[in-house]
């Protein structure tokens, strides 16, 4: 064989380093474009700094809101330390109920996250799984999950959420949904946006079923199930990134929505929603930042996961950087 | 038959042969029997009602990929298959491969059937039969690297090797087609076009098979790597012992590369033959076209077959011999009769009316 000793003897003189992990990473477009974009840093910063204060709250918070006993009942409705009459002891003032608005923001935040994070991951594993088993398998399996998931659609989360809690609180009663609030919240916003993910995950899915590796691995006498998740689900994941970053702001949006329509958190473990509700009947006597402090809380984080999210998608976007 | 048709053409015709006879095929490998496979174009139940005149039909159109393809391969032989774009080269590639079910027709390797085995059934033949694809740029998976894509054929068909054994296993075949071991942690992107084909080469010698399917391995290649790949393929032949049916265009490259050639127009054979026979005596008016239409230095060659018009629609395929709207020398039986493929003296196989009545 002549061809290959040469390539062998030229790969020898100038054999390259295998770069590792992390060099490939730095090497990248996704950091080059992260590098130069301050938006970006600025967003990607906030969300972790309020994800980190979220999950520590027990730790940072000043007071524990869940304690009745932490609670004192005349010091209700004060405001935040810059207004004249404010106590020294909560910075961002109190509640209808006397407890301190900073620790149950950061209380409030950890439940919003809980819940979108939770939501979009049981969204992705249905989303991903039908929308990987609609446009592989394609035909009548394709059909029907396609039809399951436009029916979904047709429901909007609101409804799914009434109809649930509705029932939830007739059989088992109130004490039982108020205990369970968040994994209904999950399941609920969970199983109401799932069609998202399978609709994004179908139609990559069927860009990429018909390129020749995965007739390579057909070929090779791989199963369906590990071609699908082993060859052509990583190739489908820049899109799925992109829209789990639109969908974890679509379901903290969710949850504030149904909490404050009265169908989410209860007011003992209130979310970011559930702050803004009770807050919000005091906006007329003047007490205006128990609504507007989570109110702003709830807006930047969205925002900066949304604002992510673009970033990603136009880093992402085959068609602005081929990679 | 007269006597002047004697004189000018060969007394070839020995025996008209039916599609399913088997004197061939006692060393074949591989054996393709009335292969048809047609595509629908019509969509799904709903879509195929029409209104027509009143009444509610189903409208069904379909794609007459390939029509009644006879091929036998050879054990050791490289079998070519050639002919324009569309006449059905890569189905019968995929349909070999099981990557693509048969409308009709049977395929058997090594005498057992395979066309209809389920893909548990079909694993053993996997292992026996591999293939390499047209586009090397799409067929490794970006996402895994090139240790990933070579070791996954070897774990799945030796769940008994361990990390050592097919480690090993992976270095020899990357060695044996000219990509340095050390490489194994890279990805795919990371290689030009013809080291790509040489690591896809390497996909299908991993198990170490006895038979496979070429579909247009170098066509997208560059011209000055497609010689260094081809040569790659022939070394991998007479090392390995291979038995290759090679999908091309190229008749340079049939030329360089096929023991055997088969020439197919619009889903059928219309002539198989040696390599060398073939381009020495084409038979049929398609190849003798086809082979004139090969540029060439000399100037002494006879003045280039210009066909009239154009490949008919696979759609609605012609009645008779696909080839007669075309063909200079057809007649009412060719545009009746579908011709069969019927051996010549010296072997080659054609399906025209006119070489089996000597009117050629």
């Amino acid at each position: 064989m002549t061809t290959p000793t040469v390539t062998q003897s030229n790969s020898q003189t100038t054999r390259p380093r295998i770069p590792s992990r992390w060099e490939r990473l730095r090497d990248s477009y996704l950091w080059y474009s992260f590098k130069r974009d301050h938006t970006a840093q600025l967003c990607l910063a906030i969300f972790i700094g309020l994800v980190i204060v979220a999950f520590a709250s027990p730790l940072l918070a000043p007071t524990d809101p869940y304690d009745l006993r932490q609670i004192d009942i005349m010091a209700s409705e004060l405001p935040p330390f810059w207004i004249e009459g404010a106590d020294e002891r909560f910075i961002l003032g109190t509640d209808a109920q006397g407890r301190d608005l900073l620790s149950i923001i950061l209380y409030g935040t950890r439940v919003s996250l809980l819940i979108g994070f939770g939501a979009v991951i049981l969204q992705a594993l249905l989303g991903i799984t039908f929308g990987l088993m609609a446009g592989y398998l394609g035909g009548r399996v394709d059909a029907l999950l396609m039809r399951l998931a436009d029916i979904q659609l047709s429901f909007s989360t609101l409804m799914v959420a009434i109809v649930v809690g509705a029932v939830v609180k007739a059989t088992m009663g109130g004490a039982f949904y108020s205990e369970y609030a968040i994994i209904m919240l999950i399941l609920i916003i969970g199983l109401a946006e799932w069609p998202q993910y399978a609709r994004t995950v179908r139609a990559s899915v069927l860009a990429e079923k018909n390129k020749e590796y995965v007739d390579a691995a057909r070929v090779m006498g791989l199963r369906s199930k590990r071609i699908m998740f082993r060859h052509v689900l990583p190739n489908t994941l820049s899109p799925i990134f992109v829209i789990s970053t639109v969908q974890i702001a679509n379901a903290i949006i969710s949850e504030a929505a149904l909490s404050f329509l009265g169908l989410g958190m209860p007011e003992t473990h209130p979310s970011l929603g559930s702050l803004i509700k009770s807050g919000f009947d005091y906006i007329q006597s003047g007490s205006w930042w128990i609504t507007l402090i989570p109110g702003a809380v709830l807006v930047i984080l969205v925002l900066s996961i949304n604002l992510l999210g673009d970033w990603l998608r136009d880093v992402m976007n085959p068609r602005l950087y081929k990679g | 038959m007269n006597a002047t048709a004697m004189d000018l053409k060969d007394a070839n015709l020995e025996s008209v042969d039916t599609p399913t006879q088997n004197e061939e095929s006692a060393d074949s490998l591989l054996q393709i029997r009335n292969l048809k496979k047609r595509f629908s174009l019509s969509g799904d139940f709903l879509e195929q009602l029409r209104f027509k005149g009143g009444k509610l039909i189903r409208h069904r159109e379909y794609v007459h990929a390939i029509n009644g393809v006879n091929l036998d391969i050879k054990r050791g032989e490289a079998l070519c298959v050639v002919g324009e774009s569309g006449c059905g080269k890569s189905t019968v590639a995929r349909t070999v491969m099981g990557l693509l079910t048969p409308t009709a027709g049977e395929i058997s390797y090594a005498g057992q059937r395979i066309d209809n085995l389920s893909s548990r059934e079909l694993l053993p033949f996997r292992k026996r039969m591999q293939m390499i694809f047209q586009n090397p740029y799409a067929s490794l998976n970006p996402r895994m690297t090139i240790q990933q894509t070579l070791e996954e054929p070897l774990r799945l068909h030796h769940p008994d090797w361990n990390r050592l054994k097919v480690q090993e296993k992976v270095q020899e075949v990357m060695s044996s087609v000219g990509i340095d071991p050390d490489w194994g942690k890279r990805f795919g992107h990371e290689f030009s076009g013809g080291q790509r084909q040489r690591i896809a080469i390497a996909r299908a010698l991993a198990v170490d098979p006895e038979f496979i399917v070429a579909d247009e391995p170098i066509s997208a290649l560059d011209v000055s790597i497609q010689a260094q790949v081809l040569n790659l393929l022939m070394d991998a032949q007479r090392d390995r012992n291979l038995t290759y049916l090679f999908i091309t265009h190229d008749l340079a490259v049939v030329e360089h590369f096929g023991t055997r050639v088969a020439v197919m127009y619009l889903g059928t054979v219309c002539e198989i033959a040696t390599t060398a026979t073939l381009f020495n005596k084409p038979r049929h008016p398609y190849t003798q076209a086809l082979l004139s239409a090969i540029p060439r230095l000399e100037d002494d060659r006879p003045q280039h077959i210009r066909l009239k018009g154009e490949v008919p629609t696979p759609v609605n395929l012609p009645s008779g011999c696909v080839f007669h709207g075309r063909c200079p020398y057809a007649n009412t039986r060719c545009r009746q009769e579908i011709p069969t493929l019927v051996t010549q003296l010296d072997g080659t196989r054609v399906a025209c009316h006119a070489v089996e009545e000597n009117r050629l």
